[in-house]
């Protein structure tokens, strides 16, 4: 192992070749996949330095996803807060209603881009589904999305918009039937129609180059916010604030200002019914070092190694592990990592619609949930930037249940 | 020891003019008694060599019924330790069979890969397959399983082109792993006559024996895969004859031995039957 603590000159630098950040991430998969993962690697490098690519991506983020996205003055939160100005950068008005169809455009035109003829995909809380199923039906590719049986029942109505959006939806019975065991299943299918299947990873984790790649095709949020920082403020924010599952939200906002010193880098992790019951799901403050899905990071796991069950309200974080570039982030100091319960997400949820007229989702609640210990330890000159990373549409019935109300 | 009795078993196996059956078990399923009973038995019921797979929570290239296995396993207890203590349990009373762990790389990663390779050299293990583990990331596990003189046995699949089994091969020792579909274990069934060439090239690019698992469940077919590789491993089948003799309340050793000399058998005869190949 590396020391922990070696400082790089440039932190945008990495993966490197061999798709390790420090110790962290790699190539962990079968053989059978090894080849295909080698050729995914050799077409993201092609397609990533060639302008005709490029420029088709970047039309579609505009006239298809709808970018770029507000970045808004919350005024009244800040007020609330009472410290640093917040903004929030507007993912959850993207089409599709998160940041994750900015990965779903990407990967689909690479998939094309490879001859691929069939697309599987695995989601938590049903928005990589709904983005993966909604790109699908753009380009007329079959699509099967894996999503854990406990997660089809609490995100019915994601799963009915990807079956009406043409997708297949397998739910997956084995292990805790959530986000893991979808993954589980998606690494199996693949493993088992290596030849036509592209698997569109919807998170900033897994086999090299995943985790490269979808913090690429995310950090366009980053750009934007840094810009539109810029012209707002004619300055940088003091922070940015994301919640953290596989972070694919996160790096997206944080890559752009990884050599950006001045800006602190806050990840929020779902600290489910508190760290201390042990039933929760953040790989960082709660987890250490291991191998799962392809590569090396932050992981849940008892003594022996075996996986433990993440817990969250939310389906999207309800992961056991995260991805690789922030366990590296958080070794070398350059991000912090907090954590939020259910019960404060809850409780941020219903403070932005109050305040702000707008539902997040549960998982970017997390985010918000730590956001006023953030604008005031800034302070009141500072600036800090919140992405707020989905809608909380699909999040009633779960809010509702928990404030003990039938809808 | 160690890689000397996988060598040792395979110029027996060679003089004899017969291929192997790798016989693949579950350790801890459905329990370690059990589990151990039937280890136990799996040399008198004719195989060759024991694959003994250690449970992992997340197994991403099993098919169900080892997906189950596992689940039993951890169900009942199972860890790594307790799998190296079964090990040692068994080497009391077979000095001579090879043992080759099989599973996957967080359990290792967890115990420290030196301190893993220690362990299972004491134990009396011979060789480990792991997974997710691809040659990219293999140097580390080799170095500390050479230490120990352990064999590492990479797997070759039908992904796997000229260069890459020439890659697999330099970090392989005791016998080289052929999977003979793309997919997971116990799910598509293999097909002797498309394996062969591909058992060709993998004994091309290392010189080591070849054996063959991942879809191989029943007698007829490890007689076909048997005349044209050195080894035949079967595991799905196996650990499925476990589950239904729990489902059906009858003795798990007794059933599932005597599918392994069912098994053992057609292997023996593959070659008598058909003395031409």
């Amino acid at each position: 192992m590396n020391a922990p603590s070696a400082k790089p000159n440039d932190y945008a630098a990495y993966p490197d070749a061999n798709g390790r950040f420090g110790d962290y991430g790699g190539r962990y998969v079968p053989e059978t996949l090894m080849p295909l993962v080698h050729e995914l690697d050799a077409a993201y490098s092609a397609a990533k330095a060639d302008p005709a690519f490029q420029a088709e991506l970047s039309g579609l983020l505009t006239h298809y996803v709808g970018r770029p996205s507000p970045l808004y003055l919350a005024e009244r939160l800040t007020e609330h807060f009472g410290g640093a100005k917040i903004y929030l950068k507007r993912e959850e008005l993207n089409h599709t209603g998160s940041h994750k169809i900015n990965n779903c455009i990407g990967q689909i035109l690479l998939a094309r881009r490879m001859g691929k003829t069939r697309i599987i995909a695995e989601t938590g809380a049903g928005q990589h589904g709904v983005a993966s199923a909604t790109v699908c039906a753009k380009y007329g590719l079959p699509c099967v999305v894996y999503m854990g049986a406990v997660d089809v029942e609490r995100q019915k109505p994601n799963v009915f918009r990807m079956n009406l959006l043409g997708a297949r939806v397998e739910a997956v019975t084995s292990g805790s039937a959530t986000l893991k065991d979808a993954m589980n299943e998606a690494l199996r299918d693949w493993v088992t129609n290596v030849h036509d299947t592209y698997y569109l990873i919807g998170t900033a984790a897994g086999m090299h180059p995943y985790p490269a790649m979808v913090r690429d095709f995310q950090s366009v949020i980053g750009l934007e916010t840094k810009a539109q920082v810029m012209e707002a403020e004619g300055r940088l924010p003091d922070a940015v604030v994301a919640c953290v599952g596989g972070g694919s939200n996160a790096i997206g906002m944080f890559h752009p200002f990884l050599n950006d010193e001045s800006v602190k880098l806050i990840g929020v992790e779902a600290a489910g019914e508190g760290m201390e019951t042990g039933r929760h799901a953040a790989a960082i403050n709660g987890g250490r070092p291991g191998v799962l899905h392809g590569n090396m990071t932050y992981l849940l796991q008892d003594p022996e190694g075996q996986i433990t069950e993440a817990h969250s309200i939310s389906a999207g974080l309800d992961y056991p592990g995260i991805g690789p570039e922030h366990s590296w982030l958080h070794d070398v100091g350059r991000a912090t990592y907090l954590t939020a319960t259910d019960l404060e997400s809850l409780d941020a949820f219903k403070l932005l619609a109050e305040l702000e007229g707008i539902l997040p989702a549960i998982e970017s609640a997390h985010a918000i949930a730590r956001l006023g210990d953030v604008a005031r330890d800034v302070g009141k000159d500072g600036i800090v930037v919140l992405n707020l990373s989905g809608r909380g549409d699909k999040d009633v019935a779960t809010v509702a249940a928990h404030l003990g109300m039938a809808i | 020891m160690t890689k000397a009795r996988i060598d040792v078993r395979f110029a027996a196996l060679k003089a004899e003019n017969r291929a192997a059956f790798v016989a693949y078990i579950m350790a801890g399923d459905p329990d370690y008694d059990r589990g151990l009973e039937i280890l136990k038995g799996l040399p008198a019921a004719g195989a060759d060599l024991i694959e003994v797979g250690f449970p992992f929570s997340d197994p991403m290239a099993e098919g169900p019924p080892i997906q189950r296995a596992a689940l039993r396993a951890l169900d009942s207890g199972m860890t790594l330790s307790k799998t190296l203590a079964m090990i040692a349990e068994f080497r009391k009373g077979d000095q001579t069979t090879p043992i080759i762990l099989m599973g996957y790389a967080n359990p290792l990663v967890n115990r420290g890969f030196v301190a893993f390779a220690q362990d299972a050299a004491a134990a009396g293990a011979d060789g480990l397959i792991v997974v997710d583990i691809p040659p990219e990331e293999a140097d580390p596990l080799a170095d500390a399983l050479d230490a120990e003189n352990l064999s590492l046995l990479l797997l070759s699949t039908p992904t796997s082109d000229d260069a890459r089994l020439k890659v697999i091969a330099r970090r392989t020792s005791g016998f080289a792993y052929y999977v003979s579909v793309a997919g997971v274990t116990g799910v598509k069934e293999a097909d002797a006559a498309a394996v062969a060439p591909h058992v060709a090239r993998v004994r091309a690019a290392g010189g080591l024996p070849v054996c063959v698992g991942f879809g191989i469940k029943t007698p007829e077919r490890a007689e076909a895969v048997a005349r044209v590789a050195d080894g035949v491993v079967v595991g799905s089948a196996l650990v499925e004859e476990i589950a239904a003799s729990l489902a059906m309340n009858e003795t798990v050793t007794t059933r599932v031995l005597s599918k392994v000399e069912s098994l053992a058998k057609a292997v023996r005869l593959a070659r008598v039957a058909s003395p031409t190949v």
